[in-house]
Order: structure tokens, then C-alpha cells, then sequence
């Protein structure tokens, strides 16, 4: 990978930065910049498990999609500007931060370790996911936590409609307001809203919210580096009426 | 006895009137009909009862007994019935068409000497490390859950013995079924249960699902017998759930989001592993067609004979196109595009006899994948359940709940007791077995029309009985040069 440069003295972050990420430059990385790379070698660089870089620097990503997908080693990397689809798919190892916005599939199937971005997602991010954590600290566009089977979401501002749509497990949490239908179809996902719900999907209830949820709420507000107070949430989440077919529930359907 | 032999019918009766030269029937004496007989003490024969049609008893065809029994089910439980199994409705298939084997215009080749190969390469376009088959025959994606394990294990014994692959399912991979078959191809399904990057990488491909020949569009419904601890930790759902699949992937919504969604998969494996991408037959041409221009190295053409594990019977009988009229669609959009060859086309949906392996390839499949039978040489309707079968409401050749897990056979259950009925070994025996006479099958044919290897059977060496298959397949109609809807030589369509 021709274009990967040593560096000593990381530059400022370019390009359209909005917020404060938790990811700040460091002593030593090595930074690419994707308008001289190509994503498959930054990705092939990525994946090799005898590549001894730790921190690693992206710059001009330029909406690009497939950026920094399947990392499964312990690396922290930092992109400087807006990157396109599936950024950071299948994650499973290490922290990543987009100073920028993020286009669609944010974090497809993460599987454990962290992805944070600083600005907006489009929709369906964190799809699938299994494990990990999910910051967005803009808004979520639709289907935010589609199909979530254990992944962890914090968006700071507003999420879509359609969001956490047959969440089988895992926590969301939404400071701002959330779409029409949340939680239609959810399993055991649990979901925390602080601003308006437009409307609730078929099986999904508002439930108390106890002492041991605002301390789990406490714990991911921190862990995404956030200070709204838990209290000010409202807690949602299965009905548990559809799980099992019956026509007697064909309203629902 | 007061019969009128000329006729065979008792005297009251008016005889129609017969063609000349057609034979009377003489009936036995014992056999014959009276109406009053009144002699005495004669031993009465035990007589069975007359069935409906010596009752003059008449069935109707559109409310015929399982049509019945559906509208008395429906209106006793008040839920649509699912089963498994793929279509059971007779449609065109491979039966109505016939191969010509060669005599002056083609020259044969020796049916027990001479060799044609089998052998095929898959997803060469873009993918490092290419599949090498030895068979053009595959194993179609089924669960572990929709399975049980001996049931997958059987499989990939089977497959391996005989060089050729199997593929996952709906509850993701497990490290027996890796471990018992040397190529494995991994499904990547809307549900995404059990969806884990390390399994991606430990596959030798990847299938994008989009549908499946028994319900292109729809999902699935496991019903919660099935929904062991094992299978809903897969899952990530409660145990003993109703299991609903999902019918789209979540986080795209076409083709050009498909493309991307192909690179990020093709990204995270280092562009090392072919990527299929499989759908339900029912636009075959713009499937395939937008399947190729989103990158596909294989494409996947299941037909309305397909099977499935569970799913609404008014959706398995009622939509797709049957396998026979989806190959030459799906093979005319590879042309258009100059990609036949290039892009390999598997095709599934009722696959049973090597001729169906030939009949399919000769259409221009690369390659075929079964499920259904590939079940029934394990044992699935074997004759010896017969008295479970019944217990539970069917008959050996007719069970398809797939779904309740219960099956007698061990195949389609996560019941210890009924899964270790099923011996993994001698099922991977009988696969084996069954997966080497159809490609001997499929050879035998290949070179009766001339052609050293199966890839190079072509639609001239195939006519179709009926003129319906003949549109379909587009063939000719034996005897004739007609292909319903195809230009004549004139160029008008006929």
C-alpha cells in the first residue's frame, strides 16, 4: 500500500467535522488518505493480523463506502470526513470514529467493539448487530437497529421511523425523538426514548422503567460519552403477545 | 342369473351404444348384478364396499377432497395452514421433455468407455479462490433447526465423499456442519440469525439470499417446537418462540444498494470467496439480469418446485413459475449481457433423476442443487415410520410438517430422541450414493447426444411433449420444428 504514510505528527483533522469525538490525534499513526488509496488496499491493510499499527488516521474518505469493513484486530481509527455505505460492517474489534457523517448499513453486523460518528447516519445503521456499541451523535435516519440481535445503540438527536424493527435483543437508546412504528415486531430489545415517539409498532408497549433500567441507561449514556440525565427517559419493549402465531392477532400482522 | 350377457348390464339398464370394433368386456358370473334374487341359502361372499365412482359418485374438480379438507381445516382453526415441502400441484417440469440421442445427425459416445466430465469450476469471476467441483450437483441451503444435526452432518459427509459442496441456512453455521463438509457455502439470509463474520470467512462461498423457489418474497414460520435452546441461542430469540423470518434484508433495498452490499462482503473476506446471490423463480430474466449487474460470480435460480421448512401452503401452491420455464428466462439474460459461462447459473426446484441434472444443464445451468430429495435419500417418507406417520395424521409419502418438529425420520426435528434415529453415517452413505447415480444418470444421457462433458448438453438436443413445455423451455415441440412464441424463419412469431 503505497499511499500509507508514517507519521509522527498527525495533521488537524480535515474536511467537515461536526461535534467532538472521543478519538484524538495521536503521537504516532499511520495515516491514508483515501484520495491516493484505494478502500481494498486500506482494507487488505486492515485485515492483516501481522500488521503491528495501532492508531490508525483515514483522511479525504470522501463518502466512499466499505470503509474500514471486518476489522477484527485491536486498532483505533479515525476518519476525517464523511464516509458512504457499511462503514465499519461486521465490526469486531476496536474502536473507530467518523468525524463526519455516515451514509447506509452504519456498522452492518457489528459483533463487539465501537463505532462512534460524530455526525448523522442514514438509515438501517447498525443492522443486525450482535454486539458492540453504536454512538451516533446526530440524528439515525429510518430503520435505525433493524433486526438488532445484541448490539448496543446511543443516537444523540432523532431516529426514523421503522427503527428497531424486529430488535430481537440489545439496547437502544434515543435522546432525541423517535419515528413513526418503533419497535414493531421487537422481541426482547429494550428501548429507551427521551423525546417524542411518533407511534408505537404492532407488540411494542411502553414499560416502567426501574431502578435497574436507569442504571443500565446511566451506564450506556456514560459509555457514549453523554450526560442526559436516565430520568428523563421512557422505556419501551415487547408486548410479548405475538410471540406465537395465532389469527386471533392477524390485526397485528 | 337375469344378465344380459351381450351388454354386461342387468336387463333394466339401457346399453350405450359401442364402437364396432371394440371388445365386450365378459363379466364372471359372480361378479354379475341382480336386482331381486330370492334364491335361498346361497353362502353369502364377503363383498367390499363400492367405491365412489361404482356409486356413481362424482368428485368435483374444483372442490376436490384436499380442497375439502383445507376449507374444513380452515374453518375449524382459524389459521391458514403451513407445512413444508416445496409445491405439490402438477406443473410443467423435466418430465415433459425428452432427450435426442444421437444416431446419423449426432455421433454417440461409448456409454461405458468413454469419459465425460462433470467436473465444474464456480464464481471465477471475481473471487481468488474459485469453487472446483468434481459434480455439477450441489446441496441446497437448509438450517441447522430447520435439520437436525445428524441430518447436516449426513450431508456434508455425503457431499465431501463425492466432491461437492453444501450450504448453510437460516440459523447461521455451526462447527459440525464445517467440519463434515470440505466445501461449505454460506448463506447470507435476510434474517441474518447467527450472521457472524469469522463463519464468513471460514466459507468457501457466499450466498446472498434473496428468495427461494417455494415462496419468492416471503419469509418464514418456524413454529416453536423447533425453537430448541440450541437454535434460538443461534437465533438469538426466546426459546420456544414462534420464529418469524424476515422476507428482505434490513439494511438495503436494491440492486444498486446490492452491489455495495456485495463489495462490503467481498471486502471483509479479501475478495477471496465467490459470492452467489439466490432467488426465487419469478422474473428470472431481471433477477438474473440485476444479480449480474450487482456482481454476482453465481447466480441461483430456484424454482416454484423447491422446497422449504415451513411456510403457508396458499404461498408455496400459488407463487413463482415452475424451474422448467425459469431456466431459459434466467439463460437469455446471461446471454444479454454476454455472461453466460462467465457467471455461473446453479438451478434448484425439484431435481430428482440424473435426467433432470442433464435436462437442466442442457437448458444452461451450470450446475444444479437439490434439497427435497436429497432429504428423501436420507430417509425423509421412508415406508418403515409408516405407523408414526399415521399417528400424526399423514402417511409415508405424503408427510410434510416439517415445521412441528416431530418427524419420525430424524431429519426435520431438534427432538434428541427422533434426530438419533438418523445414523450421520450411513445418511452420508446414502447421499453419496444417491448423488453418484444421478451424475451417472446425467452422464449416461450426455453421451447418448455426443458430449464429452455435461456442460456442453444444449436445448437442440432436447424436444418438449406438451406445447406448454415447449413455450416454457423453448424447445420444439417433438416431431415438429415449432417453439411456441419463438420467430419462424419468416421472423413472424409464432
Amino acid at each position: 500500500m503505497t499511499a500509507v504514510v508514517q507519521s509522527t505528527a498527525v495533521a488537524d483533522p480535515t474536511g467537515t467535522v461536526r461535534g467532538t469525538g472521543p478519538v484524538t490525534a495521536t503521537s504516532t499513526a499511520t495515516v491514508v488518505d483515501l484520495a491516493a488509496t484505494s478502500v481494498r488496499e486500506l482494507n487488505a491493510a486492515l485485515h492483516d493480523q501481522a500488521d503491528p499499527t495501532r492508531n490508525w488516521i483515514i483522511t479525504h474518505p470522501a463518502g466512499r463506502h466499505n470503509i474500514a469493513v471486518g476489522i477484527d484486530r485491536d486498532v483505533t481509527l479515525r476518519v476525517d470526513g464523511h464516509v458512504g455505505y457499511f462503514f465499519a460492517g461486521m465490526h469486531q474489534k476496536g474502536e473507530v470514529t467518523v468525524h463526519g457523517n455516515a451514509g447506509q448499513g452504519l456498522a452492518e453486523n457489528i459483533m463487539s467493539g465501537r463505532v462512534h460518528v460524530t455526525g448523522d447516519a442514514s438509515q438501517s445503521a447498525a443492522a443486525t448487530g450482535h454486539g458492540g456499541l453504536v454512538v451516533v451523535e446526530g440524528n439515525a435516519s429510518a430503520r435505525c437497529g433493524i433486526s438488532m440481535k445484541g448490539v448496543d445503540i446511543v443516537v444523540g438527536g432523532n431516529v426514523g421511523h421503522m427503527s428497531a424493527f424486529m430488535a430481537q435483543a440489545g439496547r437502544m437508546v434515543v435522546c432525541g425523538d423517535a419515528g413513526e412504528n418503533l419497535g414493531d415486531s421487537v422481541y426482547e430489545a429494550r428501548l429507551y426514548v427521551r423525546g417524542q415517539v411518533a407511534s408505537l409498532g404492532s407488540d411494542c408497549v411502553e414499560k416502567p422503567m426501574r431502578q435497574e433500567h436507569l442504571a443500565e441507561l446511566a451506564e450506556l449514556l456514560v459509555s457514549a460519552g453523554r450526560d442526559e440525565d436516565p430520568a428523563d427517559f421512557r422505556r419501551y419493549g415487547s408486548a410479548r403477545t405475538l410471540y406465537h402465531f395465532h389469527s386471533d392477532n392477524a390485526d397485528a400482522y | 342369473m337375469p344378465t344380459d350377457l351381450g351388454t354386461g348390464l342387468p336387463p333394466h339398464c339401457t346399453a350405450l351404444p359401442r364402437a364396432a370394433s371394440r371388445p365386450i368386456p365378459q363379466i364372471p358370473e359372480e361378479n354379475s348384478m341382480t336386482i331381486t334374487d330370492y334364491s335361498p341359502a346361497a353362502p353369502a361372499t364377503p363383498q367390499a364396499p363400492p367405491t365412489p365412482a361404482q356409486s356413481g359418485l362424482r368428485e368435483s374438480a374444483t372442490f376436490d377432497r384436499a380442497t375439502i379438507a383445507d376449507i374444513q381445516r380452515a374453518a375449524s382453526t382459524g389459521i391458514y395452514d403451513i407445512r413444508g415441502w416445496g409445491a405439490k400441484r402438477r406443473l410443467p417440469h423435466f418430465d415433459d421433455l425428452l432427450f435426442l440421442g444421437a444416431s446419423m445427425s449426432r455421433y454417440p459416445l461409448e456409454g461405458y468407455r468413454e469419459r465425460c466430465n462433470t467436473a465444474v469450476v464456480l464464481g471465477d469471476r471475481h473471487a481468488s479462490k474459485p469453487l472446483h467441483l468434481d459434480i455439477p450437483i450441489t446441496i441446497a441451503g437448509m438450517s441447522f433447526g430447520a435439520l437436525s444435526g445428524q441430518a447436516k452432518e449426513a450431508l456434508g459427509t455425503g457431499a465431501s465423499a463425492v466432491g461437492t459442496s453444501t450450504t448453510t441456512g437460516d440459523g447461521g453455521m455451526t462447527s459440525e456442519e464445517r467440519g463434515h463438509s470440505k466445501t461449505l457455502v454460506y448463506q447470507y439470509l435476510p434474517s441474518r440469525y447467527g450472521m457472524n463474520p469469522d463463519d464468513l470467512r471460514r466459507a468457501d462461498a457466499i450466498e446472498v439470499v434473496l428468495g427461494q423457489g417455494a415462496k419468492p418474497g416471503g419469509g418464514g414460520m418456524l413454529l416453536g417446537q423447533k425453537i430448541t435452546e440450541r437454535v434460538a441461542a443461534m437465533r438469538t430469540l426466546p426459546v420456544g418462540i414462534d420464529q418469524r423470518s424476515a422476507c428482505r434484508h434490513p439494511d438495503w433495498t436494491g440492486p444498486d444498494d446490492l452491489e455495495i452490499k456485495i463489495g462490503e462482503l467481498r471486502e471483509i473476506t479479501d475478495w477471496e470467496k465467490p459470492v452467489y446471490v439466490k432467488v426465487g423463480a419469478s422474473r428470472p430474466y431481471y433477477d438474473t439480469a440485476l444479480a449480474v449487474k450487482s456482481g454476482a460470480d453465481v447466480v441461483v435460480v430456484d424454482g416454484m418446485q423447491g422446497g422449504t421448512a415451513a411456510t403457508q401452503q396458499v404461498f408455496i401452491e400459488n407463487v413463482g413459475i415452475p424451474t422448467l420455464a425459469a431456466i431459459p428466462e434466467a439463460v437469455r439474460a446471461l446471454r444479454d449481457l454476454g455472461m453466460h459461462r462467465k457467471v455461473q447459473l446453479i438451478v434448484s426446484g425439484g431435481i430428482r433423476t440424473g435426467a433432470d441434472v442433464a435436462k437442466a444443464m442442457a437448458l444452461g445451468a451450470d450446475a444444479v442443487a437439490i434439497g427435497t430429495a436429497a432429504l428423501i435419500a436420507l430417509g425423509d417418507n421412508d415406508p418403515r415410520y409408516q405407523a408414526e406417520y399415521e399417528a400424526l395424521g399423514s402417511t409415508a409419502g405424503f408427510y410434510d410438517d416439517f415445521q412441528d418438529g416431530r418427524d419420525p425420520a430424524g431429519i426435520s426435528t431438534q427432538d434428541p430422541a427422533l434426530s438419533s434415529r438418523l445414523d450421520p453415517v450411513e445418511g452420508g452413505r446414502r447421499i453419496a450414493n444417491y448423488l453418484r447415480v444421478l451424475t451417472m444418470e446425467a452422464q449416461t444421457i450426455a453421451r447418448a447426444c455426443g458430449k464429452s462433458d455435461l456442460r456442453h448438453l444444449e436445448p437442440d438436443d432436447l424436444v418438449a411433449l406438451t406445447v406448454e413445455a415447449a413455450a416454457m423451455a423453448k424447445v420444439p415441440l417433438a416431431g415438429t420444428t415449432w417453439i411456441p412464441g419463438a420467430p419462424s424463419s419468416t421472423g413472424v412469431v409464432v
